[in-house]
């Protein structure tokens, strides 16, 4: 009985809440609040609240075209898995108490591997479209990876380092008893803002799908049902990735119970998501060679300089 | 192996970054642009066969519909000539009004530049922004005109409406305004760090290639070189007021970036000056009919640049010929040449630098052989022939029909 209850629960936390469905609903919240930040950063009115649960059910309902060149198995096949990889990583990350649903030595590199996946799974898609612009788009979206993924890994693994341990849970608990060394960890915290916007194909690293060159990247053979799913996975992903940042680099706040630290931790991701939309709206787009150009010089080196000060402070500290 | 690097990829006719339908055939090798071919062609309507087949005075209408932007620009430049035909001298006042319509054109249509520039390049706020205060000149015109582009000002002899002394304080209200945020952004376009990566170094055009290649407007200017209408062969007002032409040296899409945003500021000096001076009188003096026999040219600098219209008269009340030589038309053959060893990112900025017009471009079509063949004619009849016969090869045939209803060609 205790066996079927805690199946039940557990298939209750992956299904509904923190899982898919709570996540669904944050994070078309969130791109409402994107989408709302921005127009009003450039003196527009916005979108009314619902608009992103609309183009979802607009996108759902809309005929469903898949190329007649395009290989069927795995054209289908990208978004669910870029959908569920998303998810699935969320459940590793601590959200509002110190412990994650799940928790294992070295689940932040899964949690790194899973949302590296969605990336992956836009190439493929966009390479099995066979047409020109998705071609183009997926290389951009594959060369971009190879950008951001250095800074990104050096930034989140560097705080890892000082904690001492590779579980998310682990840090959270290490940083909840030594609050202060989270102070450490501030320019890794911008690489990972940065490197994020990377991860996220957003403004000004958005060339993979920039549409006035290559239409829509990756997506443009897209439709229908699996359109929305992708776009949910990159709604799903802004969450998941600002709630990564989130657990690393701002531990604060956790052990106020449920209801605190439930508000807390939406206020924490949604000022992640509006730092994000913010510097969407001051950029322009950089060309792919200045993406890369720009997080291999600048962007590596500088979480290098991360991963160096929680050596020595590791070293100073002796822990 | 070489060749499977090569992609050709089409971009247009229909493509995001392009507001009107035109074809590039771009081939890549990799992210750059090996080989560029330009098509036009999509977009032919006729307005010259069917200038020949109206009156002088609906021809007017027909001319501003050539461009949706720089639509007074056309309408001025058939206007000259036909004047210059008629011998008519045109009142002060209304030659002051045109002049006046010009500048707030070439205002609202450097601010809508602007605009689209920041949106190629991925950077939608100054989009947004520019177009907003763009309203502040489109609600002017209206304002002025009865219309926010179609502004039907010009008639053959003068213009067709008068400005009101409280017009003329709206407008250099409006000008005060428009002067603050322009001057914002200049800031944006010579200081923002990303905007400066993305126009610096692209679409190059040296001095010599745009003399070559016979580039006008602030592409040209943009090169260096130093080539203005309404300063080296001055029409309308333009020589009662006192302006720069601005010229850069950068020769790339940063450089038109900064020459276009300079001449903003020279637009608003123009109609403060023109409203300083404004004559009184009459705005409109009696035209004929029937203009006599004659031809003429007239010369025009439109926000894109020089524009040319070339009308014959024969004596009745409808022209012999109209041809109109728009400004894209110059510059169309200088985006191959800029595109070519560019990256593929680059070609929707390089190709909107030119601030193009491709709708306002097409006039007739020239099918380019693989081999070199003499040019052929084909009268009007035999065209007809060959539309038939080329139907009728694929399955078409409308003779019956034709018979049927009298035409009787077959």
């Amino acid at each position: 009985m205790d066996d079927v209850l805690f199946q039940l629960t557990a298939l209750f936390h992956v299904l509904v809440f923190p899982g898919f469905v709570f996540l669904v609903l944050v994070a078309l919240f969130a791109e409402w609040v994107d989408r709302m930040l921005y127009a009003r950063l450039q003196n527009r009115i916005g979108p009314p609240w619902f608009q992103p649960f609309a183009d979802f059910l607009k996108l759902v309902a809309k005929q469903e075209i898949v190329p007649e060149l395009a290989d069927k198995g795995m054209f289908k096949l990208t978004p669910l898995v870029a959908l569920a990889s998303v998810v699935t990583a969320l459940l590793y990350i601590p959200l509002w108490s110190h412990d994650a649903l799940f928790a294992f030595p070295g689940d932040v590199i899964v949690v790194m591997y899973l949302l590296t996946i969605p990336t992956v799974t836009f190439f493929l898609g966009g390479w099995y479209s066979r047409s020109m612009f998705s071609m183009i788009g997926a290389a951009r979206t594959l060369m971009q990876l190879f950008a951001y993924e250095i800074p990104l890994f050096l930034s989140i693994l560097a705080p890892a380092l000082l904690a001492n341990t590779w579980s998310l849970t682990a840090m959270s608990h290490y940083y909840a008893a030594h609050p202060a060394y989270a102070a450490f960890n501030v320019i890794g915290f911008c690489v990972a803002l940065v490197a994020l916007l990377g991860k996220l194909e957003r403004v000004p690293f958005d060339s993979p799908e920039a549409e006035t060159e290559i239409v829509a990247g990756a997506f443009t053979e897209y439709s229908g049902r699996r359109l929305a799913f992708f776009r949910l996975a990159i709604s799903i992903e802004m969450i998941v990735g600002a709630s990564l940042l989130a657990a690393v680099f701002l531990p604060f706040g956790l052990g106020l119970g449920s209801v605190a630290g439930f508000v807390l931790y939406l206020v924490k991701v949604f000022a992640i998501v509006a730092v994000l939309t913010l510097m969407r709206t001051l950029f322009a787009r950089l060309r792919i060679d200045q993406m890369i150009n720009f997080c291999w010089k600048i962007g590596a080196p500088v979480a290098f300089v991360q991963l160096l000060i929680d050596l020595i402070a590791k070293g100073a500290l002796g822990v | 192996m070489a060749d499977r690097r090569r992609v050709n990829i089409p971009f247009g006719p229909q493509h995001p970054a392009l507001k009107e339908p035109e074809s590039f055939l771009l081939t890549l090798g990799g992210e750059k642009i090996l080989a560029a071919g330009v098509r036009l062609g999509y977009n032919h309507r006729g307005i010259e066969k069917a200038c020949e087949e109206r009156t002088y005075i609906q021809d007017l209408y027909l001319v501003e519909r050539v461009c949706g932007i720089c639509s007074h620009s056309h309408s001025t430049c058939f206007v000259q000539a036909v004047e210059e035909i008629a011998g008519l001298q045109i009142p002060k006042r209304a030659v002051y009004l045109r002049t006046l319509i010009a500048e707030l054109e070439r205002i609202h249509s450097h601010l809508l530049w602007l605009g689209v520039a920041g949106h190629e390049v991925g950077f939608d706020t100054l989009l947004m922004y520019t177009w907003r205060d763009r309203e502040v000149v489109m609600d002017l015109l209206a304002a002025l005109t009865g219309n926010r582009v179609n502004y039907g000002m010009n008639t053959i002899g003068g213009v067709r409406r008068d400005i009101t002394p409280e017009q003329a304080g709206q407008i250099l209200t409006a000008m005060d305004v428009l002067e603050e945020r322009t001057r914002y952004y200049i800031g944006v376009v010579t200081e923002e760090t990303t905007l400066i990566n993305r126009l610096s170094n692209v679409g190059k055009l040296s001095y010599d290639d745009a003399v070559h290649l016979g580039a006008v407007g602030p592409t040209a200017r943009a090169s260096g070189v130093d080539r203005d209408v309404r300063r080296d062969d001055p029409y309308a007002a333009y020589e009662d007021v006192s302006f720069k032409v601005i010229t850069d040296t950068h020769c790339d899409v940063y450089g038109r970036a900064v020459v276009r945003v300079l001449e903003l500021m020279e637009a608003y000096s123009i109609v403060r000056q023109l409203l300083k001076k404004l004559p009184d009188g009459p705005v409109t003096v009696k035209a004929p009919r029937k203009i006599p026999a004659g031809e003429a040219v007239g010369r025009y600098e439109a926000p894109r640049g020089e524009n040319v219209h070339y009308v014959k008269a024969n004596g009745t009340d409808k022209p012999e010929r109209v041809k109109v030589r728009a400004p894209t038309l110059a510059n169309v053959q200088v985006v191959a040449h800029m595109l070519k060893d560019g990256y593929l990112a680059d070609m929707p900025i390089v190709v909107a630098a030119i601030d193009p017009c491709f709708s306002c471009t097409d006039r007739l079509i020239a099918v380019a052989h693989a081999e070199p063949r003499p040019p052929e004619t084909l009268t009007w009849d035999e065209l007809r022939t060959y539309g038939i016969d080329w139907y009728r090869k694929r399955g078409v045939d409308f003779t019956h029909l034709n018979r049927t209803f009298g035409n009787g060609a077959t």
